[in-house]
């Protein structure tokens, strides 16, 4: 990780896979505090017409954060995530999340994160950031 | 519901305007951070270590923006506010028949990052109301809601614009049967109950349910077949022989179910065994005729359910086949 990224139009980050498996889906679900049963309960996902249980909206979020402070590192701060959805994600499938420099303005850098499973894509984002908080005001 | 009700109602929900402000259960802590960061994988160290936020330009340890909204998620028995916009327009929607739901839009804007001890309040407002439109699902109305969250001083410290799809199921699939409409099942909660499991072999059974038929298996020797067998005789690639019945039968046995409760399903119900025309026999629920009221050799014919797409997970609409009093007899 580093603060000193050399940042143009195009530069690609570092793809980042993430395995579905059921832990990971059940354990993110209740980290964010989603308690509905498609997210935990493969009978009841299946009852209501899903493959298995699939990963919830908060998780997903939450790894576009991290696939991008991963690269920006920890100075990084980010200022919004605009998700669309698209197919689900399932357990036992694989999301890999690539994301290419869309835009550097002023400072703010924004990104665009595309994350895609078996199923095609799961999730196409937006992402703005500043890559340095010390001199963008990253406190109170 | 006619459209322009919908838009009234939804007015009314808009025009109140942000619901009230409804606290976090907790303040900002690490144990719930902790569990996220180590559910999502992420190591940045702003979160958890003192030192390396203050390094990084923070105060102290910050909360990571993406669990905005976590910070505010009921519990595992959570039941929504009554003013709650997006609860309310759910209501409306479902009411005129738009019951599947399906999220397609989730955009967080974070106006700083929050400090272990902060208290957060979350208050949500209904925006624009779309609709209907025609999409890929089915008709529907789109809508959105935006929430935000403030600290204790009442400045907002993150955004999310929320876009639901609310839409009518398609369930118009006529087949050859020129039975094209559903039966009617206010007694039951299609989410619940457990919808049919196809394999290789009962697949076309299955598809022919869906397309408004019963299709019953015809073996090598021309003789019919139900349940299904694996069709052995044939190669795996192609697809078992069958004949499309005539739906009609009578009752050749029965059994009402008082106990245990089945999900979905009102009690009691009969489980009719059905000799059809074509000679096989096929058990389904005899609907529409009270227990006392079945008799052995009681006319029936087929009946198809038509359900919509379930409401959480936007998954496919389905069918299910039952029987009801046959027409002979009720002529």
């Amino acid at each position: 990780m580093t603060s000193t990224l050399d940042v143009v139009v195009g530069t690609t980050l570092p793809e980042l896979s993430v395995t579905g498996d059921p832990t990971f889906v059940v354990s993110a679900a209740l980290a964010t505090r989603d308690f509905q049963d498609v997210h935990h309960d493969r009978d009841l996902a299946q009852q209501r017409g899903s493959k298995d249980i699939f990963v919830n909206i908060l998780t997903d979020t939450g790894l576009v954060q991290r696939f991008v402070t991963d690269w920006a590192g920890p100075t990084a701060v980010i200022k919004s995530i605009a998700l669309r959805l698209g197919v689900p994600w399932y357990a036992y499938d694989t999301l890999t999340l690539s994301g290419t420099v869309a835009s550097v303005d002023d400072g703010v850098v924004t990104l665009d994160v595309v994350g895609k499973n078996g199923l095609g894509d799961h999730i196409t984002s937006k992402v703005t950031l500043v890559l340095d908080g010390r001199t963008n005001g990253a406190g109170a | 519901m006619s459209s322009e009700q919908i838009l009234a109602a939804a007015e009314e929900v808009r025009s109140a305007g942000p619901s009230a402000p409804r606290p976090g259960r907790d303040p900002i802590n690490l144990p719930m951070i902790r569990n996220w960061v180590e559910a999502i994988g992420d190591k940045n160290p702003i979160y958890v270590d003192e030192a390396a936020a203050r390094a990084a330009g923070h105060d102290g340890i910050v909360a990571p923006p993406a669990m905005a909204q976590v910070w505010t998620m009921q519990g595992l028995n959570a039941v929504r506010q009554t003013d709650d916009p997006l609860g309310r327009m759910t209501t409306i929607l479902d009411e005129a028949g738009f019951t599947s739901v399906v999220a397609t839009n989730c955009d967080q804007v974070y106006h700083r990052y929050l400090k272990v001890g902060e208290e957060v309040t979350i208050t949500t407002t209904l925006e624009d109301v779309v609709g209907p439109k025609k999409t890929g699902l089915g008709e529907g109305w789109f809508f959105n809601t935006r929430s935000v969250w403030r600290d204790a001083a009442g400045e907002p410290v993150a955004e999310m614009l929320f876009r639901i799809l609310k839409f009518m199921p398609k369930t118009d699939r006529p087949g050859p049967s020129g039975n094209g409409q559903g039966a009617s099942y206010d007694d039951l909660d299609p989410s619940r109950m457990m919808r049919p499991s196809a394999s290789q072999d009962t697949q076309f059974f299955w598809d022919g349910v869906a397309a408004h038929e019963l299709r019953i298996q015809q073996r090598e020797d021309g003789t019919l077949q139900h349940p299904p067998v694996p069709a052995l005789w044939k190669d795996k690639a192609e697809t078992t022989d069958y004949v499309v019945a005539s739906g009609r039968g009578t009752v050749f046995s029965y059994v009402v179910h008082h106990a245990p409760k089945v999900p979905g399903r009102s009690l009691p119900f009969v489980v009719a065994l059905v000799e059809l025309e074509e000679g096989v026999r096929m058990l389904g629920e005899l609907r529409g005729v009270a227990p006392a009221d079945v008799t052995i050799g009681m006319p029936v014919e087929a009946i198809y359910l038509d359900f919509p797409g379930d409401d959480e997970t936007g998954g496919a609409p389905w069918t299910l086949y039952a029987w009801q009093r046959g027409a002979k007899e009720r002529s």
